[in-house]
């Protein structure tokens, strides 16, 4: 396979991605690596470099977005931050000390975890709570304007957040994905905060947690510039378009046939993590 | 409160999210020209990543990435685009701690100015010795 082939290969297959990832919700980013390994034989680690990059192309691309909505909530967001950067730095120094079989087999657990969790049905935070003292200290319930108005809220449980929040970040810098699906169930299991304002806030941290790991990935040499191009141009139209397209398309069978992709993915990965080379 | 206050947290976010999508699209356009540039070049040579090799150290520090991008080669510039997105969220960060020192929210400031520091102690400093 030439250069060019490649390209427009690996550039087809990640439009492709982030399309499904937008329009599904389940975000790109966790497929991209195991199709970039698993399809076109790329080392797993290019294939992290280039997923987070495109990661962070994906998530600030889309926060003007939500932004204007107003759900997310700049404190929570800010933060929880200082915990999902701190766990991105140690995911992907860890990245570099485990080998690169135990790296897939992971990847092939969170896979089958987030199809597990996609077809489960949204959990509806408790209204009414009291106020928590120490979210209270830090400023962080808020309120956003829902059908029947303005509906306030009462962030709980901030110590267990915080420490969920590291361990996506960790996973995030470990496997080079986003990891938004901790994050939700962080801020909207844990902590109690309103679907919508965990996505959106969610959303507008990935970017952040992404950066912190792929500076570390830049200097170590894992991203590479012939492979990061076509994955992060693809990623970046694939869910641009999905953004455009989301109100009108039907995405209950979308979903579970996304759902069903990541699924056979995590198989495979685990598959070959432990019985094949990666 | 008697005045309206000029820039709240609404605002501030409105002029992030603008930004984050400024940086994107500067990204993505100098990713693109330097695509085309390494195609053109070596469009014709064979693909081969299943080897990891590691990049060479031009590609890994933001000054050896800066120094190829002017001399306006293909991959060089792919990188520098590569940079230029990673430095938005970083931006967007920075830009937070000013939106946050004008507010008076000191407490929040501090918060803003360690996940800055974070970003660039992994930027900057988290090179191998």
């Amino acid at each position: 396979m030439t250069i060019l082939e490649f390209t427009a290969a690996v550039a087809a297959v990640s439009f492709l991605a982030g399309l499904l990832g937008s329009l599904t919700g389940l975000g790109g980013g966790v497929v991209l690596v195991p199709l970039l390994t698993l399809l076109f034989k790329v080392d797993i680690r290019y294939a992290i470099g280039a997923s987070l990059v495109s990661v962070i192309a994906t998530s600030s691309g889309a926060a003007s977005a939500y932004v204007k909505e107003g759900f997310s909530n700049i404190r929570i967001g800010m933060f929880l931050e200082i915990a999902t950067t701190l766990g991105a730095l140690a995911g992907a120094f860890v990245a570099r000390l485990i080998p690169t079989n135990a790296i897939a087999i992971i990847f092939g657990a969170v896979l089958l975890y987030s199809a597990m969790l996609s077809r489960r049905p949204r959990s509806v935070a408790a209204r009414n709570v009291p106020p928590d003292p120490l979210a209270t200290r830090l400023r962080m319930n808020g309120s956003f304007p829902d059908v029947e108005g303005i509906r306030h809220y009462n962030v709980q449980r901030v110590p267990t957040g915080f420490s969920l929040m590291f361990g996506a970040g960790a996973l995030s810098g470990l496997l080079g994905i986003g990891s938004g699906a901790v994050k939700v169930l962080a801020m909207d299991q844990a902590m109690q905060i309103p679907f919508k304002v965990s996505t959106t806030t969610s959303n507008f941290m990935i970017g952040v947690t992404a950066a912190a790991s792929a500076g570390v990935y830049l200097n170590r040499g894992y991203v590479d510039p012939g492979l990061s191009m076509p994955v992060m141009l693809g990623v970046l139209l694939g869910s641009f378009l999905g953004t455009r397209i989301l109100v009108k398309a039907e995405t209950k069978v979308l979903r579970l046939v996304f759902s069903l992709v990541i699924l056979s993915l995590g198989v495979e990965m685990i598959y070959k993590g432990i019985w094949g080379r990666m | 409160m008697a005045s309206e206050p000029t820039w709240d947290d609404q605002k501030i976010e409105l002029a992030l999210g603008n930004l984050l999508r400024a940086g994107v699209l500067l990204a993505g356009f100098v990713v693109f020209c330097g695509g085309c540039i390494y195609l053109v070049r070596h469009g014709s040579a064979p693909a081969d990543y299943h080897i990891f090799r590691g990049e060479p150290s031009d590609y890994r520090t933001v000054t050896g990435i800066i120094r190829d991008a002017l001399a306006r080669r293909g991959r060089g510039l792919i990188q520098f685009g590569l940079l230029l997105l990673i430095a938005t969220p970083i931006a967007r960060v920075a830009f937070s701690v000013w939106g946050f020192t004008r507010e008076r929210d000191y407490m929040y400031t501090v918060f803003t100015l360690i996940v800055l520091a974070i970003l660039l102690f992994s930027l900057l400093g988290s090179g191998a010795p």
